[in-house]
């Protein structure tokens, strides 16, 4: 074999490793995991969404044959509650939601009680006999109305986001223009098909607490649980299985996950909980509603000089693990793409009694890229130029980059590494075939159709740190496995992964497996989130591959006899760079040699193996475009998005296919968010979307042919390869361009203020035109 | 609540005697008496679709149909597309057209378009996105779904 043939597999778009189990039904989803002698868990759940707990009665629910246990708050007030992962702010730690509501429930849906069964549906029935008597209180369902208290004279307001850099007041004084809008963003969440589930398990004669069904984080949750019951990490150990769509809501530490592993550990039985639908709508993390009121300051040709924001994020019943991480990152991120010399915020994070909130897909940035790019097209409107323009206009330019912002967001600093903004405009606008575009438009209009297009911008974030550690073993039999810290929730971490490996060492890409999500096989790690893992272990991954390649080529060289620059590894075999044939050896052969007794081991560890840790303390930042095109029908104020494109630079794809992949689905789910989906409440706190015939996700019938252009114009400097995260892109700007060309298809500029918009606002709006 | 009955789910050719009680799903039956758990349970309101098989050709919501409804029917899942090593059409194409990322709402698409395009083998593309927007995916945005599912369809005329 010549050298020549060396694969290259960075920036193809090979076939996923993931699909074959998945195609024949052979996953391992929480659900289809099952241990011999199991019980069954299932959460009483508070029907009130505010009140102090009178009593919980378990009596009857202990009586029905096949019961095993039953639990309230005074059952595991050893516990502590479940503390915080991200954006720790101390004084929010008295607002931790514990694993069963104590004297208090805040939400629908609060945990009060817990049942273990022999059998799913007799948890279920038995559930049902445990008598909560609640006396109910008044509800804050309104983030920017009065503030109430939590308890012991606490109050609601939990924390303060300030963030700022210049003079926003005297740019203020000396603008040519104020431009103020009121914008809001509805209660959304991820919503994964699967719902969630645990599976704790005790093993006695170990003394080893294993839980399955763990998703995104699992290193951190094992540690937290350890914590909490008094363990260590040693015998503490979590697997991640199949994991049906993470979005950000999947794998963060609930209160679930803490009561099945104390129920294996006290009970000592496998015990096994599967979230049912309405749980999982009312229980599980809840995101992105929040109140923005927005100012800018602007000169006569619509440069912004200052942007001054105040905003209310409603966090629902109990700040969660991601603590202040939402509303951080909308205040970090807000200035975006642009030059905005000077910039204040403060948000206000406020509890009411609803569900509590986390992290959802492009967190914090869906909701301040709507509001920062509603106030692009006002100030637009305001000095009388086109979307486009004024974009244009305030665009930080390339020969500025890298760009400090004077913000810092999940204990990095903002420096924007690299980025060409007004090139991916125009490669956006040439991919819509703007102009053209534009003249549809007008004639379309002319037969008396509403139809508009909207373009909106943003910049990402991706590739938090600060560490990912990845082992790469080859064994005796020529199989490559690569053991990370990485979690997968679907987004095709094994490809990814066995891609940059089989390139960077030289294997087969059909022999290189990987390993994530358990805890047991790796030290530490971080998981997945924050479109990290492409980054982070990609890059620990090229690492550990050049280091196991050089070792590999050094043992081969020895037995050979030649020296290492003489020689390359194709396919799994050493290879001459001359082309000069001979004896040939594979990197099974070498694994063998280094095998302890082998022939080359010497005084070196045996096997043929490499460790790699990258570390970096920036985020990398890729930058997108969004453009939309919608029609409303007249009569019942339906909308359509006709066409959607997406440009986004991530320095570069290691995958196209799964990089596509990620941009479409995102932009499914903001169109959701854009235009159908909300929890919703009545006066009195009561969930109204707790079924899918309310929450109203987009169907193969309401998401366009979205058409892609990934770009790499701005490889990263922060890692070699160049990479930046691909995961949220899709999301982040769907809301914003959405709300654009809706405003544009009315006619009415400034129209849309709330996410999402209802066939029943654009009703009303028409009828206002009239 | 513990009157049992019995009956047999005929599972991709194979019997399974069960017994069961009168409410259990057929979805909890394939997957917990039978052990088959490539089908999924993702909503139990009969929207999602990820639970969906075929009874007796027909696609049906697993979640929606008691156990005792098909003793004695025709049951296909997942589990029986593939001809051994040799995947399904349907199979395939999602592979080549990257139809799935999670895979979790996977084996109720597959089910659902294999059991329609058997009926209706030349489906107009508009009922085809039709039949499509019956079942929910979180992850691909459908568009990679639809193209998988005209390109099985066309290799289905042709076999």
């Amino acid at each position: 074999m010549s050298a020549g043939a060396k694969a290259t597999l960075v920036g193809k778009s090979v076939l996923r490793k993931e699909d074959g189990p998945l195609l024949r039904g052979q996953g391992k989803f929480a659900a289809d995991i099952n241990f011999p002698n199991q019980l069954h868990m299932r959460v009483v759940r508070s029907t009130y969404a505010h009140g102090n707990i009178v009593s919980v009665d378990l009596a009857s629910a202990l009586a029905i044959p096949g019961v095993v246990a039953a639990w309230s708050f005074a059952d595991v007030a050893d516990i502590p509650p479940i503390d915080f992962r991200l954006t720790r702010l101390e004084q929010l730690a008295a607002y931790r939601q514990t694993i069963l509501a104590k004297d208090k429930v805040r939400y629908v849906g609060d945990p009060v009680a817990v049942v273990f069964a022999e059998d799913p549906y007799l948890a279920e029935d038995a559930a049902e006999h445990v008598k909560v008597e609640i006396e109910e209180l008044p509800v804050i369902l309104q983030a920017d109305g009065e503030i109430g208290e939590f308890r012991n004279g606490l109050p609601t307001e939990t924390a303060l986001i300030k963030k700022g850099y210049g003079d926003v007041d005297g740019a203020f004084a000396n603008a040519h223009a104020v431009v103020s809008l009121s914008l809001s963003i509805g209660r959304h969440s991820g919503v994964p098909m699967e719902t969630r589930g645990a599976i704790g398990r005790y093993i006695a004669e170990t003394d080893m607490l294993e839980m399955y069904g763990a998703a995104k984080v699992p290193h951190w949750n094992r540690d937290q649980l350890a914590k909490m019951f008094g363990r260590t990490a040693a015998n503490t150990n979590l697997f991640e299985g199949h994991v049906g769509g993470g979005f950000g809501i999947r794998g963060e530490m609930y209160p679930e996950d803490v009561l099945v592993c104390l129920a294996a550990l006290r009970l000592g039985r496998p015990v096994k909980w599967i979230e049912d639908r309405r749980e999982h709508l009312i229980a599980a993390n809840h995101s992105r509603q929040q109140t923005h009121h927005i100012r800018a300051a602007i000169d006569r040709d619509g440069n912004i000089l200052a942007i001054d924001n105040e905003f209310f994020h409603d966090q629902g019943g109990y700040m969660r693990t991601h603590a202040a991480t939402v509303p951080d990152l909308a205040a970090a991120m807000l200035p975006g793409p642009y030059r905005i010399p000077a910039y204040r915020v403060l948000g206000h994070i406020r509890l009411t009694n609803k569900t509590p909130g986390g992290t959802y897909r492009a967190p914090g940035r869906y909701e301040s890229t709507f509001v920062r790019e509603r106030l692009l097209d006002a100030v637009a409107a305001k000095v009388g130029i086109s979307g486009v323009e004024v974009r244009r206009r305030n665009l930080i330019a390339t020969s500025e980059m890298p760009v400090t912002r004077a913000l810092e967001t999940l204990g990095t600093d903002i420096v924007l590494d690299s980025g060409d903004y007004p090139k991916l405009l125009d490669k956006a606008l040439n991919g819509i075939g703007w102009d053209d575009l534009q003249t549809q438009i007008t004639s379309r209009r002319k037969t008396g159709e509403l139809v508009g297009s909207g373009v909106a911008m943003f910049v990402e974030k991706s590739g938090l740190g600060p560490f990912d550690d990845v082992r790469i073993n080859v064994g005796t039999d020529g199989l490559v496995e690569v053991v990370t810290g990485a979690a997968s929730v679907g987004q095709g971490v094994e490809t990814v992964i066995a891609q940059i490996c089989a390139e960077k060492l030289g294997a087969s890409y059909d022999n290189v497996s990987v390993i994530h999500g358990q805890t047991n096989r790796i030290a530490r790690g971080l998981g997945a989130f924050a479109s990290r893992v492409s980054v982070m272990t990609g890059e620990a991954t090229r690492q550990a591959a050049l280091k196991l390649r050089d070792k590999a080529l050094a043992a081969a060289a020895e037995l050979m006899q030649l020296t290492a620059d003489q020689l390359d590894i194709v396919d799994g075999e050493i290879v001459r760079l001359d082309g000069g044939t001979g004896p040939s050896m594979t990197l099974a052969e070498i694994a063998k040699a280094l095998e302890p007794g082998g022939n080359l081991v010497g005084d070196s560890e045996p096997g043929l193996f490499a460790e790699a840790s990258f570390e970096s303390k920036h985020m990398t930042y890729p930058y997108g475009v969004h453009v939309a095109v919608v029609s409303l029908a007249r009569d019942t104020g339906g909308i359509s998005v006709e066409r959607y494109l997406v440009a986004y630079d991530i320095g570069k794809a290691i995958n196209p296919m799964l990089v596509d992949g990620q941009i479409v689905g995102g932009v499914a789910q903001g169109i959701g968010g854009a235009l159908y989906e909300e929890f919703t409440y009545d006066d009195r706190g009561e969930p109204l979307a707790v079924t899918f015939a309310d929450y109203l996700m987009p169907t193969a019938r309401e998401v366009p042919d979205v058409e892609v252009i990934i770009s790499e114009d701005a490889p990263s400097p922060l890692n070699p390869m160049g990479l930046k995260g691909a995961g949220e892109g899709g999301t982040n700007a769907v809301g914003a361009s959405i709300a654009a060309a809706i405003d544009d298809a009315l006619g009415q500029p400034g129209a849309i203020t709330q996410l999402p918009v209802t066939p029943q606002r654009i009703k009303g709006l028409l009828n206002a035109k009239v | 609540m513990s009157d049992k009955t019995d009956i047999t789910l005929t599972i991709n050719g194979h019997s399974h005697a069960i017994r069961v009680e009168s409410r259990r799903t057929l979805a909890d039956a394939i997957r917990e008496d039978c052990g088959q758990t490539g089908t999924h349970i993702g909503c139990e309101h009969g929207v999602c679709g990820a639970c969906t098989v075929l009874v007796n050709g027909e696609p049906v919501r697993s979640c929606l149909m008691f156990a005792q409804q098909a003793d004695g029917k025709e049951i296909r899942t997942v589990e029986g597309l593939a001809d051994g090593d040799e995947m399904h059409p349907m199979q395939r194409a999602f592979m080549e057209n990257h139809g799935l990322q999670c895979g979790f709402c996977t084996p109720g698409f597959l089910m659902l378009a294999v059991g329609v395009l058997e009926r209706e083998p030349d489906i107009s593309d508009h009922d085809l996105i039709d039949v499509l927007s019956s079942n929910l995916c979180r992850c691909t945005g459908y568009q990679n779904i639809i193209k998988a599912v005209r390109a099985a369809a066309v290799e289905m005329r042709q076999s």
